[in-house]
């Protein structure tokens, strides 16, 4: 099977949910013949016309509030904001009509629409072209805020949140774009509110989504050469959150750290990290760590590279994880026998 | 491809007249319009009948405020022919995306009187079923309704439908970005929308000269490409004939409009306001004789069109529905928490369902202590 980028994965969802149901349009600045500023929505426009997939006037408050209107009258609109940052002006929209409309009505109106937000940095991006807003989103009651990490997820949950009887945030991780996978149409993963497990790990459990999945398959890599077992579970699923796959695997490792590339403080890490404490505080062995972006304005291209958390620092975060306490070292749950590492070895 | 031009490719819609479109006199004389007829003395006693009874319904929602009955209530009084003649001027298929203040203009759309108020009550957000009475939710942020309105009409276009949406906004609205972003969006999709601006001269505190420096509120649609009409507010007459064609033009494929109509807040802009603190009540007496039932009143009674049993009628149908409110609305059934969990995603999360629990919980222990 070919291998397909996230990108080309995004538009055959797209291309399938446009050819599925007449319901379906998608509109947005620069998604019509251009194919958007990333091609996701390439070749839509001559596909299905124009009156299934258009140019609306540069305006991201009206682009949202309009969709609203069209899902009232029974359209399935996906909309897209350019780039994270310029989706701010639809934030009212967003937060008090998007959100709001189904628990307003008392479920006699819903809004099924998706908000699609390239999202996060990493891709030498000038000011206001990264940021991260997944907690603006995550932090609104009814909402669904979902973000894939693989191509087969992109289409995947892509299909399923235009399916969704409520209006979905579907964050995409542009540095992760052209991330290549093996992509077959038609076929679902997992429900796009469920985490999996990535990679199985005995010692520790490292929660990403989107962007930083990557980041911390990577740094399992890294750590197995030590001897060290990590766990990555992808949440996908931001709001609602997948108490009970995420606390499973941190009873199973006794010891978490949260990755994501947003600034820490008030992050979406630190509702991960309270999750995880109130669930498996008997099974912790540490506290939960989070790893993130620091608590700054998105730093400009030249020095996104310090800011953006990396194998690197993810691993000193993993060192600190009081392996002192314990009486094996890490990586001997998997009944390797030998010497406790010294800690400083684990973070290597 | 697409293609550009280095000239205009559209003529100006004609400017809106700085004196209001008037067919009806503050006495209550006929006045001739080249472009909007009267309407026939059938739709006046209509438009008299809806005022009346609406001042009725609006009286009433203000002594249940005062009476803690409601948790707020924003008056329409004195803006009973926006309400009324806008309202009357839809079609039954066409939507309505009100605001706060138009509860009059609810109740003329026929939505039941206590919905109309579980808002303003505090029982829920809405409280009446937007796709039976074709009317969105009242909407609190001010414009934001607009682009919906946009949208749906745009949707239903699309479809094949002819019907048109009609947005209520204020004065202050016409600030708010979102009210740009509608009026833009309606026009460039060519959206069978007409947005009626009640400028009732009053942003809370905030005269209208304050938001604006636009000749009249109309004039604003001149910059869009849309037409732009500026009414008498306070003559019911005008305001249906000048909706009534907007929305037409809107649904024929001619485009959206905006009608500012001239009118008055005479009460406070909701109970808990204190306009002695910004106003003079010699400028709210000035708008008394302007008011828009004495109008219409006169003009019918005038040409012999209204007799006292007729008007005894009106009164009499506004009464009976003041009745059955005040008797509904005494009504202290609790609204019920479990509600709280229940439209929130269309189907239950975990952890809404374990919050569901433990306030039950909390409900039958405050119960047990009581």
């Amino acid at each position: 099977m070919a291998e397909t980028t996230m990108a080309q994965a995004l538009n055959l969802a797209l291309r399938d949910a446009l050819a599925e149901d007449p319901s379906v349009v998608v509109y947005g600045e620069d998604v019509g013949p251009l194919g958007g500023v990333f091609r996701v929505t390439d070749g839509l426009t001559a596909e299905f016309g124009e009156d299934r997939c258009f140019d609306s006037p540069l305006a991201e408050a009206g682009i949202v509030g309009t969709a609203v209107g069209m899902a009232m009258y029974g359209l399935r609109p996906v909309v897209e904001m350019q780039f994270d940052a310029f989706g701010y002006p639809a934030f009212e929209q967003v937060v008090s009509h998007v959100a709001k409309t189904r628990n307003r009505t008392r479920g006699r109106v819903s809004l099924p629409m998706v908000i699609r937000v390239p999202y996060g940095g990493g891709i030498g991006g000038v000011e206001h072209h990264s940021d991260s807003s997944e907690a603006y989103y995550a932090h609104t009651p009814g909402l669904r805020v979902v973000t894939p990490s693989t191509p087969a997820d992109a289409y995947s949950m892509l299909r399923e949140a235009v399916e969704s009887p409520d209006p979905v945030v579907f964050l995409e991780p542009k540095r992760r774009y052209w991330t290549k996978g093996e992509v077959e149409r038609g076929t679902r993963t997992e429900p796009m509110d469920r985490a999996v497990v990535r990679r199985r790990g005995s010692d520790v459990t490292l929660i990403a989504y989107g962007p930083t999945v990557a980041t911390a398959l990577e740094t399992a890599e890294a750590a197995a050469a030590e001897g060290v077992g990590v766990e990555v579970v992808d949440l996908r699923g931001l709001s609602p959150f997948d108490d009970a796959t995420v606390a499973d695997s941190v009873r199973g490792t006794g010891r978490a750290v949260v990755v994501h590339e947003a600034p820490v403080f008030g992050g979406y890490g630190a509702e991960v990290a309270a999750r995880v404490t109130e669930r498996c505080f008997h099974y912790l062995e540490a506290p939960v760590l989070r790893v993130g972006g620091f608590d700054i304005p998105y730093p400009p291209p030249r020095l996104e590279e310090h800011h953006l958390p990396g194998v690197d620092r993810i691993l000193d975060a993993i060192a600190r994880l009081q392996w002192e306490s314990r009486w094996v070292s890490p990586g001997a749950r998997a009944g390797a026998a030998g010497e406790p590492l010294p800690v400083a070895e684990v973070g290597a | 491809m697409e293609r550009t031009d280095d000239r205009p490719d559209q003529a100006s819609p004609p400017l809106p007249s700085l004196e209001p479109i008037r067919l009806v006199d503050q006495r209550g004389r006929r006045v001739d319009d080249p472009v909007h007829h009267s309407p026939d003395h059938a739709v006046l006693l209509r438009l008299l009948r809806g005022m009346v009874v609406g001042r009725r319904f609006d009286r009433q929602a203000g002594a249940l405020a005062r009476q803690g009955r409601l948790a707020v209530y924003p008056s329409s009084f004195g803006q009973e022919a926006c309400q009324v003649g806008g309202v009357l001027a839809m079609r039954a298929d066409d939507w309505l995306f009100p605001t706060y203040r138009d509860s009059v203009a609810l109740v003329t759309r026929g939505v039941d009187p206590v919905g109309v108020l579980t808002l303003l009550r505090g029982d829920w957000h809405s409280g009446y079923d937007p796709n039976r009475y074709r009317c969105a939710p009242q909407c609190t942020p001010l414009a934001t309704n607009a682009p919906h309105a946009v949208g749906l009409a745009h949707a239903a276009r699309r479809a094949g439908s002819d019907l048109a949406a009609l947005v209520m906004m204020g004065d202050g609205a016409t600030s708010e970005g979102d009210a740009h972003e509608a009026y833009n969006f309606a026009a460039v999709w060519n959206a069978p929308v007409v947005f009626l601006v009640q400028n009732n001269q009053w942003a809370i505190s905030v005269p209208v000269r304050k938001q604006s420096r636009a000749p009249t509120l109309a004039h604003k649609a001149i910059g869009y490409g849309m037409r732009g009409h500026h009414v008498d507010g306070n003559d019911a007459a005008a305001v249906y004939a000048v909706v009534s064609r907007a929305l037409a033009d809107a649904r024929a494929g001619r485009g959206p409009a905006i009608v500012e109509a001239r009118t008055y807040r005479m009460d406070p802009h909701t109970n808990s306001d204190a306009p002695q603190r910004y106003r003079d009540d010699a400028e709210v007496e000035r708008w008394r004789a302007r008011d828009p039932v004495d109008r219409l009143t006169a003009l019918l009674r005038a040409e012999g069109r209204l007799d006292d049993a007729a008007l005894a009628g009106f009164t009499q149908e506004g009464e009976e529905l003041a009745a059955d409110l005040r008797e509904r609305m005494a009504d202290e059934d609790a609204p019920d928490p479990d509600e709280l969990f229940a439209h929130v995603l269309a189907a239950p999360t975990a952890q809404l369902t374990e919050q569901r629990a433990a306030l039950r919980d909390e409900v039958r222990k405050e119960a047990g202590h009581g």
